[in-house]
């Protein structure tokens, strides 16, 4: 173990771990861009400069390991000046429409600026005047808003594997987009969405949630995505009565925050107005509403004036552990094992 | 092998390829070159319906070039020499003949597989849905077992189960042969078990599959079906059968969260809650329980599945009194070995636990079989290549396969309900091969008629370098392209499953 102190605190930690471990380790919140502990470290934001003493240079805790007997500040002068000037520059090229912006309540740019007290540019220069790229169903790119953080890329290329977006040209003009500068939909992306929750920034907004409520507002829940037999983790968000977002959970063990295309962005078939709202019962050849009590009475009936072998069940692979066991309970108590369900299909 | 992992279970599939920039090798088995096969070390790009004749060759290979892990076959298996002396005829040039894959290159799968410290199968229904689908997985554990690649990390036979809860579906009893931990209805003990627990005389003798089910409507025997989250009119196999069957019943029930092509055939609807609208738990293709939480009140008069059931019961005179799904897992916990250990507090904690988890101290088991198997030693089957149950003739000679795309799920019931994903895939294409559509004059975008023995549906051609000469692809999702009209309803004689991945068909430009 390796012993450092951190703005007066002296903590222990592996040798391999970076400052930004270690006073994670502490309590001590360093702020990022561009640093997720899943990918590769780039050290490019340089928002989570400290200055360690005896070195030259403030340091990218994010990327720089502990050394024993280092004394670290994450709030000196020198620190707060270096990231004022960081903010300073970002938001010189940034549209600050933070009012009408999505990201706005959980906008790290916008969290920083407000630690930091930075409410415009000092700097008047070119502002980036790209198109928004709403062609997918899924999300908006504007790239207007983009920090060139990278995880974006990292995130596609380290995590997904599909290698859809990548950096283009150099300084003022650097973008991130797909090849040919094109499209999405004519790349090779397979709409994860995990660009969109890695995005720090307003960069990548998903449609779905567009006006729907600000961050403050929504419930989070988390549960189980019910498409594929992976068992992903999602955190859903709530306002009211309706599902308005979704996105990885982190903390799950199956998927550590990981999602496809369905499970990010297929949850709206809870709202669609096709989903059956009352018992329907079949009157002269047609499906007619019905009380709950009609129904299972109707049900009841039918199924006491057949022998038990003479009814089967389909339970289901879509349904909880839970409900598929009463499923099979209540036929095996009326003397059927006819239950099965589509494992076969 | 048969899994189109990047498509199906995109987030295996985002692993797989993490692992093999790590250093991972990759072998890919399919008939269609899908995203996988690109990262692919080595990809077997067999004949549909072939599989066991791949394994045996890979096999045969792993036993002549004394590639095999004798220590683990002395100590951990028995009937070894007669699997040894079925898969001798396996020669990888016999089995290039039989799935048209390279000699060279079954002996380079082989000399990777047997080489690796550890290695691991994934598949899905590609290997399933044949009529030879178990004695195909059988040959699997044969190749794992032969190498010693059981019972250690990172290795094994992973089946990726393609549904949220299939795992827990089976686990729960919702199969013919079993209660809840594959414990047996035949078993004099099992049932004695549950007749207590229950308070109620149940009946030993195993009963129906799905398919079987279908069947017994039509021969009389089965007069009432209820359906629960299910939509068998669009996901099995010759659906002008299965809707005959649905046709004939005297009595359906179905109980969903939409209005399915089954729903509509149905005398009583009952609505359901979806996901988010229920407390619950699923079980995950690596037997993890999670737990699943409600976010918002199902719809109108919607309930949740749990509710409906123990409603019905009461009218049926069954007294059941679960004050929710927690109750309702203890009971499952107290009458499974396997989830004896998981409680909602548990899960709630830890974040999930994989059975077996026999106590509640137990941290539940990360993978089976370490030290020894079930059954205590590990039977090798020898097992022989069989042909489909529908080869290719004059009248049709090409072959149809089926699976999914990345953007919808099964029956669509769910995902055609979703606009951005429908928005992005709006309609089914066939996959066909270079080669065939310039034989006949299809060009992308052309409208085509593909006829089985047993119907026709029309659909737009993709022409594409995915499916091999000879081979068509379409998926299951389109209910305006049910392309179960065309699929074979011949089972698996053991796990009756139908033979969906193979049958023949004529491909013609419609106009």
């Amino acid at each position: 173990m390796v012993s450092l102190t951190i703005n007066g605190q002296s903590v222990e930690v592996e040798p391999e771990a970076t400052i930004l471990q270690a006073a994670e380790k502490l309590g001590i919140f360093i702020p990022t861009f561009c640093y997720d502990p899943e990918l590769t470290l780039v050290g490019a934001c340089r928002m989570c400069v400290v200055e360690v003493e005896k070195a030259r240079a403030l340091m990218a805790s994010c990327c720089t390991p502990v050394m024993d007997g280092m004394v670290v500040h994450t709030e000196s002068e020198r620190v707060i000046a270096a990231r004022k000037e960081n903010l300073n520059l970002l938001i010189a090229n940034h549209p600050l429409d933070c009012l009408t912006c999505e990201k706005t309540g959980a906008c790290r740019l916008q969290d920083y600026c407000y630690q930091y007290g930075i409410s415009e540019s000092d700097y008047h220069g070119d502002k980036k005047d790209y198109e928004l790229d709403d062609t997918n169903p899924f999300f908006i790119r504007n790239m207007n808003k983009c920090i060139l953080c990278g995880l974006c890329v990292r995130t596609c290329h380290e995590i997904n594997g599909a290698g859809a977006v990548e950096f283009m040209n150099r300084g003022f003009d650097s973008k991130v987009t797909a090849a040919f500068d094109d499209p999405l939909e004519n790349s090779s992306c397979v709409f994860c969405g995990m660009c969109v929750d890695a995005c720090p920034v307003g960069a990548l907004t998903p449609k779905h949630g567009i006006g729907k409520g600000r961050p403050w507002e929504l419930k989070r829940v988390k549960t189980v995505c019910p498409y594929c037999g992976t068992g992903c983790g999602l955190e859903l968000y709530v306002k009211g009565n309706t599902v308005v977002g979704a996105k990885g959970d982190v903390t799950s063990p199956a998927s550590r925050g990981q999602t496809c295309v369905k499970g990010r962005f297929g949850f709206d078939f809870l709202q669609s107005p096709e989903r059956l709202k009352s018992p329907l019962i079949r009157k002269n050849g047609e499906l007619v509403e019905s009380s709950w009590d009609e129904a299972l009475d109707l049900i009841a009936k039918k199924f006491k004036e057949v022998k038990g072998t003479e009814l089967a069940g389909l339970a289901s692979a879509r349904v909880t552990n839970e409900e598929n066991y009463l499923f099979q309970k209540l036929l095996r108590s009326l003397g059927s094992n006819n239950v099965d369900h589509c494992a076969r299909l | 092998m048969g899994s189109n992992t990047t498509e199906t279970h995109p987030v295996l599939g985002y692993r797989m390829k993490m692992a093999k920039k790590k250093g991972a090798s990759l072998i890919v088995a399919d008939p269609r070159k899908i995203e996988l096969a690109d990262h692919a070390d080595v990809f077997l790009q067999l004949r549909p319906g072939t599989n066991e004749a791949l394994i045996n060759g890979i096999i045969n290979v792993i036993i002549e070039e004394r590639l095999s892990d004798d220590q683990f076959i002395a100590e951990r298996t028995e009937g070894y020499e007669e699997m040894a002396a079925a898969v001798k005829k396996y020669t990888p040039e016999y089995v290039e003949g039989i799935t048209g894959v390279a000699a060279g290159d079954i002996r380079k799968a082989a000399r990777l597989y047997a080489g690796a410290e550890s290695a691991g199968i994934y598949y899905t229904m590609g290997i399933t849905q044949h009529t030879n689908g178990t004695n195909t997985v059988m040959a699997i554990a044969n190749l794992a077992m032969v190498t010693g690649n059981m019972g250690k990390p990172s290795s094994g036979i992973n089946p990726l189960r393609g549904q949220n809860n299939v795992q827990g579906a089976c686990d729960m009893g919702g199969l013919p042969v079993v209660f809840t931990g594959y414990q047996r209805v035949d078993n004099e003990a099992a049932l004695s078990k549950f007749e207590k627990a229950w308070g109620v005389k149940l009946n030993s003798r195993p009963g129906l599959t799905v398919t079987e089910i279908m069947d017994g409507i039509l021969n009389g025997e089965i007069k009432a079906l209820y359906v629960m989250g299910e939509n068998p009119a669009l996901s099995d196999a010759n659906i002008h059968h299965v809707m005959e069957a649905l046709e004939k019943v005297e009595f359906l029930v179905v109980q969903d969260i939409f209005l399915t092509e089954t729903a509509a055939k149905a005398d009583v609807v009952l609505p359901a809650a979806a996901f988010a609208e229920k407390v619950g738990t699923f079980s995950n293709t690596e037997r993890r329980v999670q737990m699943v939480r409600k976010a918002v009140n199902a719809p109108g008069e919607a309930k949740a599945d749990w509710l409906i059931l123990q409603e019905l019961a009461n009218k049926l005179g069954m007294e059941w009194h679960y004050e929710g799904p927690d109750h309702i897992f203890q009971e499952i916990a107290q009458l499974t070995p396997a989830y004896a250990g998981i409680s909602y507090q548990r899960l709630e904690q830890e974040g999930g636990l994989q059975w077996p988890c026999p106590s509640a101290d137990h941290p539940g088991t990360l993978y089976l079989h370490e030290g020894q198997f079930s059954r205590g030693k590990g039977l090798f089957t020898p097992v022989e290549y069989l042909p489909p149950a529908e080869e290719t003739d004059q009248e049709y000679p090409l072959v149809l396969t089926t699976g999914r795309n990345l953007y919808h799920y099964h029956t669509g019931s769910m995902t055609r309900q979703s606009k951005p994903l429908n928005a992005f895939k709006p309609e089914e294409f066939a996959q066909i091969s270079r080669e065939d559509a310039d034989r006949l004059g299809i060009k992308n975008g052309d409208l085509v008629k593909v006829s089985s023995r047993r119907g026709e549906v029309e659909v737009k051609a993709d022409v594409t370098e995915v499916v091999p000469t000879g081979v068509i692809f379409m998926t299951f999702h389109y209910h305006e392209v049910p392309v179960n009209v065309l699929t074979n309803n011949q089972v698996d004689p053991i796990a009756k499953i139908p033979e969906l991945k193979v049958c023949a068909v004529k491909l013609e430009k419609v106009g």
